[in-house]
């Protein structure tokens, strides 16, 4: 046997899995966390159609807070999140309960549910706003069908138009959540409930009492997701509504991107793009946290 | 200098001893077992023998050269896994090949090397096979056959029969003895199954908390055990330990459980001193022995080749092993003979052997 | 789960399935429309019904969609921002699925100090908004001399996918016995070794699974679509929305329609196709750890 003098050779093989890994993690390093830094320092300049580097401390986040419009952002944003995570959750476990249900057909009627998920935002907000136009669409079909009073003209009522941003959101997302929900009660042990069934409970408490408590990290799971992908809606609104009626439908997402690039205010988009990562970060790094401790062993 | 010399190894994570400085040593061509509870560190020795887990300390020397700082891969070491690691991607012949095929071997030769240990162990006809297609017995020989085939200078094995069933394990047993025999070949086997230890080692250390209890053939970890952790750990069911108090003329023992009567204690100790004695049950018969005591059956235990009985001694339950012959009935008073010559005595406070 | 004990009436099932089916009409109802007003003149469409069935189906609008549409200046139909976004995607995919596997690999079979934080940084990135980092890529892009090109986009797309690639292969390596690993090593294996003869060959459902769910992300993407590329070199949904934005001219919802449909059609095929693992990459995105 030779001597076990450290080659060159073998402290490459050393150094060779953090060599493999370097590129990528410096790649996430620059262009994610270098970025965020950029984008943060830039807010507190007073750029303009191009970055300069004058410092003026938070004006820029002052002058965000002042706008109406970033104020009608949020105030979308509100809306749009609540309805769109509180009806696709409800949608969703209720259409996975029905599923669930020895029912014959479900490997049909399953992917019914689903498909929307694969669309891009683009083609939904598309669809509906044919689907919506309050001339030729839906509302016109009705009035042919003899309802000759039915109205249906959300999407170009100032008041109204976010609604259909999350009525069109939730076709998308809610049968995802459903196969979320759906994947919970499948995972559930049947020796309990038929303890339950044996000790005289009913479905209904049954469902009551131990499944939907049982489905509590299913829950967590769809609030989570939900929740980023609200904030990150901007595909949608573009396609669907383009942020009007006006700025009746105007998003963080969508007031960021016309205010750095169309309206030359790159401090103020800087400003909201911090906002946005802020209340995404508040929502997913403590549920990161939690479930990598939880993968600790 | 023996074949392998294990010096002072100690492996520590953060302030965790998992090995506290362990000495071995084993001749070529003998079988050592590393036996202890899970968490013992067996497992961990094994692995830094084979440079899966490197020792923090202490040096590891094999044909008197020391491979503490050598690449697994340059330690000229097998290892027999505990879920076997077969490949699953490729075919039996191919994962008995691989380690030949890293080694740069011609195809040919690798070849002819594969079907030799493949007759060896009896898995010719499963070659062509995927491990997903095999049985637990069949995976544990291709296992094998990969370990044979480099023809190493040391054999590991990790608890290899753990995932067996029963019947299947008393067959592999006694074919890795076999193999030992007709090859001759250095093992070091770790094992929590004293029954496994006691029949293929030539040389058993028996582990607890990181430390070495006691170092011995089978025949003297049976019956001259070194502690109470050793003599409660092998056997089955284990040695009757009763506790008590030396007597005035430091003949005998004065149970805890029945102060009443007086136990022959093999020699002369000081009187007054807290000692326990043990017996194995077998050592416990209806004729013969050096005392005979009168003692009621509590719960009688049939295995078919043996009888265990339980027998009520004041406080205490004691362990007797009879023949399959013999027919007590619960609530009999029967009449036993204990082999005090046979009895061993340990120091209750320390817990070692006194002699 | 399911209730065996517990036998439902014949009422509540009908009900049930009733409810199920109206639902699946429901979700049904925006493609139907789509596909049915592609195949419409735009004659029948002024004048009728959204959910009728076409009464003279004509292929006119797919025709007019695919090649002559009139986006932005030029009017040749989306095909060429058709082909934009496929040599977009699949580089994109391959150099992402790749990296990905290989940094699953380091993480979980061959850890260091500090690949906990490793990990924690490429996952977080997965979840940022966008919007956090268009202005600095912008920047970039552009003093590399690739704004506005596929090479930018790809450039793009491989970095920010790398947080859920490496997520993907990380979970799915992490279940890989470490015992065949040691194996590996101890009969002469090297790094690259084992993760080429090992692990690779094993790999073939998370390829699957990841592969998928990138060409979905990237092939659905608007956001950096729009802010880093213009004109002729823009992918399929930014031009499918200049499309349907447009207010020159008559307004062809038909053309609109067929090339809705177009954009869609990709996802749609690999969804029907592999559906299984669609799901399983939407879960595993979902739900980490």
């Amino acid at each position: 046997m030779p001597s076990p003098s450290p080659s060159a050779r073998s402290r490459l093989q050393d150094w060779l899995p953090r060599l493999v890994l370097a590129p990528s993690f410096a790649l996430v390093l620059v262009f994610v966390y270098g970025f965020i830094v950029w984008t943060g320092v830039i807010s507190m300049t007073n750029s303009r159609i191009l970055p300069v580097y004058n410092w003026v401390g938070l004006d820029a986040y002052a002058r965000l807070f002042a706008q109406p419009n970033w104020w009608m952002a949020l105030k979308n944003l509100a809306i749009f999140g609540s309805l769109y995570i509180t009806i696709c959750i409800a949608l969703g476990l209720f259409l996975a309960i029905l599923l669930d249900q020895k029912i014959r057909i479900e490997g049909f009627l399953r992917p019914i549910y689903l498909y929307p998920m694969a669309l891009s935002f683009v083609v939904t907000g598309t669809a509906w706003k044919w689907f919506l136009n309050p001339g030729m669409g839906f509302q016109n079909t009705m009035r042919q069908w003899g309802w000759e009073g039915f109205t249906f003209d959300w999407l170009v009522r100032p008041d109204m138009a976010i609604y259909t941003v999350a009525i069109a959101g939730i076709w998308q997302a809610s049968g995802f959540v459903m196969a979320m929900f759906l994947a919970g009660l499948r995972g559930i042990d049947s020796e309990m409930l038929n303890a339950a069934t044996v000790d005289g409970a009913s479905s209904w408490t049954i469902y009551r009492r131990i499944v939907i408590p049982l489905l509590r990290p299913a829950f967590l799971s769809a609030v989570i997701v939900l929740a980023h992908m609200a904030i990150k809606s901007y595909d949608l609104v573009i396609a669907l509504t383009g942020g009007g009626p006006g700025n009746a439908t105007e998003l963080p997402s969508t007031f960021m991107y016309s205010y750095t690039f169309t309206r030359s205010q790159m401090a103020v988009g800087s400003a909201s793009a911090m906002i946005m990562l802020m209340g995404i970060a508040a929502i997913m790094v403590p549920y990161l946290y939690s479930e990598l401790r939880e993968g600790r062993k | 200098m023996a074949f392998v010399e294990i010096q002072q190894v100690q492996r520590r994570i953060g302030v965790l001893q998992i090995l506290k400085g362990i000495d071995v040593s084993l001749e070529k061509g003998g079988f050592l077992v590393l036996l202890g509870p899970s968490g013992c560190g067996k497992s961990t020795l094994l692995n830094a023998i084979a440079g899966l887990q490197p020792p923090t300390s202490g040096d590891i020397l094999l044909d008197g050269e020391s491979i503490t700082g050598l690449h697994p891969s340059k330690r000229d070491i097998a290892m027999v896994f505990q879920s076997y690691a077969l490949y699953p991607n490729m075919t039996v012949a191919q994962n008995v090949g691989f380690p030949l095929e890293m080694a740069g071997i011609a195809k040919a030769q690798r070849d002819a090397d594969i079907l030799s240990v493949a007759k060896t162990l009896q898995i010719e006809h499963l070659l062509d096979r995927k491990p997903a297609q095999l049985s637990g017995g069949q995976r544990q020989r291709v296992a094998m056959a990969r370990a044979l085939v480099r023809k190493p200078r040391l054999f590991l094995f990790d608890e290899p029969l753990s995932n067996l069933d029963a019947k299947l394990r008393v067959e592999v047993r006694a074919e890795i003895k076999r193999l030992h025999q007709q090859t001759g070949a250095t093992i070091i086997y770790v094992t929590h199954d004293q029954i496994e230890a006691m029949t293929l080692a030539t040389k058993i250390v028996v582990m607890k908390e990181g430390a070495i209890q006691q170092t011995g053939t089978p025949a003297e970890i049976y019956n001259r055990p070194a502690n109470m952790f050793v003599a409660d750990f092998m056997g089955s069911p284990p040695m009757n330990m009763l506790a008590g108090k030396v007597s005035a003329d430091g003949r005998a023992l004065v149970p805890d459980a029945e102060p009443g009567s007086l136990l022959p204690l093999p020699h002369v100790l000081a009187p007054g001193q807290r000692v326990v004695l043990g017996i194995r049950p077998e050592n416990i018969g209806v004729e013969g022995g050096s005392l005979r005591l009168d003692l009621p059956v509590e719960v009688v235990e049939p295995t078919g080749s043996d009888i265990f009985l339980w027998l009520r001694f004041g406080t205490a339950l004691i362990s007797a092993r009879l023949a399959a012959t013999e027919s007590p009935t619960v609530g009999d008073r029967l009449s036993v003979a204990l082999d005090m010559a046979r009895a061993v005595v340990f120091d209750e406070a320390t817990g070692g052997r006194i002699d | 789960m399911s209730l065996s004990a517990t036998a439902p009436t014949r009422m509540n099932r009908i009900v049930i399935y009733g409810l199920l089916l109206i639902f699946a009409a429901v979700y049904l109802v925006p493609l139907f429309v789509m596909l049915a007003t592609s195949f419409k003149t735009l004659d029948e469409i002024r004048g009728g019904n959204i959910l009728a069935l076409p009464a003279q189906p004509t292929i006119e609008p797919w025709a007019r969609a695919w090649g002559s549409a009139c986006i932005g200046v030029t009017c040749e139909g989306i095909k060429g921002y058709f082909w934009n976004s496929i040599k977009m995607v699949v580089p994109a995919v391959l150099i992402s699925t790749a990296l990905g596997a290989l940094n699953g690999y380091v993480l979980t079979k061959w850890r260091f100090p500090g690949h906990r934080i490793v990990f924690g940084l490429m996952l977080f990135a997965c979840f940022i908004p966008f919007q956090s980092v268009l202005i600095p890529m912008a920047r970039v892009l552009g003093q590399l001399g690739i704004s506005n090109s596929t090479a930018g986009l790809v450039m793009v797309h491989v970095i920010y996918g790398l947080g859920f690639t490496t997520l993907f292969f990380r979970n799915y390596y992490d279940a890989f016995p470490d015992e065949l690993i040691h194996s590996a090593q101890m009969d002469g294996a090297g790094f690259l070794t084992i993760f080429w003869r090992i692990l690779l060959p094993s790999s073939a459902p998370i390829i699957v699974v990841t592969v998928i769910y990138q060409f979905t992300n990237i092939w659905n993407d608007f956001l950096f679509g729009v802010s880093f590329s213009s004109g002729a070199n823009a992918p399929m949904t930014v031009a499918l929305n200049n499309l349907v934005a447009s207010s020159t001219g008559v307004k062809e919802y038909n053309v609109d329609m067929a090339a809705a449909v177009i954009a869609a059609l990709p996802t749609l095929i690999v969804y029907v196709v592999a559906g299984r693992y669609f799901m399983r990459g939407l879960m595993a995105g979902a739900v980490k750890g």
